[in-house]
């Protein structure tokens, strides 16, 4: 089997940084990544992108393009279109590539991945045609395209830069449905102050209005009782915004922010923490991403959600932990080192109780009306886990073995967060003490005939095999 | 309607893969989910459970509404490269859906 010093997993902006600069240290480094190119899913596609995508995605997108070449330049086994299935405590990672499995060890493992949408459960949310504002900025950066008659709905500052790149592809979308209200402006108020000192993400958000108004962008704020109209596919949107608003479009894109990814983390039986004003349970990290085991590191959205950039600056911290663990840097170097990212860090969170608490999440979507689905792939609905909370289910795991909800494909990864509101608001608990599901090994489908393709190592050593060895180097 | 907004030189060239027998245009940076989607394919299957139509909704392989058929094996679409000649149909469940669970 195959070891390393470091492995990692996700190659977005804390993985990037992290994988390149262990291993410009000396570092034997692996990097997996689900996707066929580095970038994660903010910088997605970023080496592939020309001046007319460039021009329409920003330059907050064309700045990871610095990150994927630097790993270009360095020794780190890139290993791309890898689904990690299984790691373990001791720093074992399984993963498939092209319908093989295989088997590396770690020193040390960083779990750097990412986020995931928050889910938007309303009336209609599983229908055709409704999809997350990252799945439109995912068709943009990749396939360059994009819905010439669509709705963004909910909140946060994603969706105005969603609408702003829509504008300059000349497919500015018919309207934004924001749930935030003028509550939610004032109780924000008090964290602007505070949000100051990280000016530049402030300054790029007025920017992005002032884009929509120039564009004449109608935008509806306060919006609720939200619900996507059709039968077979989406056909419109419904909303009460001062009175109630019908339009008509056959796609909308829903985001109320994002959370952490737990899925690895919740695996390995981490330790988590509730996050009252992100509302989402994140690993417990000290300051270097360190979590509760000593072997693993988690860095980025994963770790909780601050953006890109500060993604960039946790993942340099790892590195820098990592280093010094394996005598590579002293103490002091290992300080002075992250000195910039420790203040780059501070910077990039001192905007977030502002954001959070402005774009807060309406408690209609954090506990949806009894007919709304809140597990797509089981259909239960919240009515269903109000019902069997009230038959004495004091947890997601109950709730999942006597309702099954959370048990299809996507291994709760999209009802979790729900069901974990309901049960607390329903038990006038903590959603702390209600906790998450209980997620197991393997957190990614795989077929019997992969996971004994472990038994079939091209040799003794479990050496990859040329043709691997040719797609692992390929860093574009 | 799903369209091209920016197109890169390397996407000039358009193959097609085919899905439910019908070919699928698709270019360069494509998965199987964004040529369809740009097809006007909107429903990838229906729900095991209530048959009700879904599609692709997260397009970074974390929901699983965009399985698919290929080589009867269930992938996801926004997962899979598309490449000329894949030969893809949408997921036949049905067996499994009056055996009582």
């Amino acid at each position: 089997m195959m070891a390393f010093d470091l492995i990692v997993i996700g190659a977005g902006p804390a993985g990037l940084s992290a994988a390149t600069l262990t291993a410009n240290k000396g570092a034997a480094v692996a990097l997996l990544d689900e996707q066929s190119h580095p970038g994660g899913q903010i910088y997605r596609h970023v080496t592939q992108s020309g001046e007319t995508r460039d021009s329409v995605l920003g330059d907050d997108y064309t700045a990871g393009r610095a990150l994927v070449e630097g790993l270009g330049a360095a020794d780190v086994r890139y290993i791309p279109s890898a689904t990690v299935w299984s790691v373990s405590n001791s720093g074992h990672v399984v993963f498939n590539v092209q319908g093989r499995a295989r088997e590396i060890e770690g020193q040390f493992v960083l779990l750097a991945t990412g986020a995931l949408e928050r889910p938007v459960p309303l009336p209609g949310w599983t229908l055709p045609g409704v999809m997350t504002a990252g799945a439109a900025q995912i068709l943009l950066k990749t396939a360059g395209m994009a819905n010439d008659r669509a709705i963004l709905a909910g909140a946060g500052p994603l969706l105005y830069l969603l609408a702003a790149q829509m504008i300059k592809a000349g497919v500015p979308p018919l309207a934004i449905v924001e749930t935030q209200t003028w509550r939610d402006y004032a109780r924000s108020q008090r964290y602007f102050p505070g949000a100051l000192r990280g000016y530049r993400t402030v300054l790029k958000g007025l920017g992005l209005l002032a884009d929509l108004r120039k564009a004449g962008i109608r935008r509806y704020t306060g919006a609720s009782k939200i619900e996507i109209l059709g039968r077979d596919r989406a056909e419109g949107i419904r909303f009460v915004a001062g009175r109630s608003i019908e339009l008509e479009s056959d796609a909308v894109f829903l985001h109320q922010g994002v959370v952490p990814n737990t899925q690895l983390t919740r695996a390995l039986g981490l330790a988590h923490e509730w996050s009252d004003t992100q509302r989402c349970f994140r690993p417990t990290t000290d300051e270097w991403g360190r979590s509760s085991n000593d072997k693993l590191f988690v860095a980025g959205d994963g770790a909780g959600i601050d953006g890109a950039t500060a993604a960039e600056h946790a993942g340099s911290l790892c590195a820098a932990e990592v280093l010094h663990q394996l005598g590579r840097l002293t103490r002091s170097a290992r300080d002075t080192m992250t000195q910039p990212a420790r203040k780059g860090l501070r910077r990039e969170r001192a905007v977030r109780p502002f954001l959070d608490t402005l774009y807060s999440v309406p408690d209609t979507i954090l506990r949806p009306p009894d007919s709304v689905t809140v597990c797509r792939c089981e259909e239960v609905t919240a009515g269903d886990i109000r019902q069997l909370a009230r038959l004495g289910c004091r947890g997601p795991n109950q709730t999942k073995a006597f309702g099954r909800c959370g048990m299809g494909p996507c291994q709760g990864r999209y009802c979790g967060s729900t069901v974990t509101e309901l049960l607390a608001f329903a038990h006038d608990e903590s959603p702390e003490n209600i906790g998450a599901y209980r997620i197991r090994m393997p957190i990614k489908p795989v077929t019997l005939g992969e996971v004994a393709s472990l038994a079939d190592l091209p040799d003794s050593h479990g050496e990859l095999t040329k043709e691997e060895n040719r797609l692992t180097c390929q860093t574009r | 309607m799903f369209r091209a907004v920016t197109t890169e030189p390397a996407e000039n060239d358009e193959f097609e893969f085919y899905f439910d027998g019908s070919p699928v245009p698709a270019r360069e940076g494509d998965s199987v989910a964004s040529a369809l989607l740009r097809s006007g394919v909107l429903e990838f299957r229906s729900n095991w459970k209530s048959d009700r139509p879904r599609g692709p909704f997260c397009m970074m392989g974390a929901c699983f509404e965009c399985l698919i058929s290929a080589d009867g094996k269930s992938v996801q679409a926004c997962m899979t490269t598309a490449t000329p000649d894949l030969v893809l149909k949408k997921i036949d469940d049905s067996i499994g859906r009056d055996d009582g669970f």
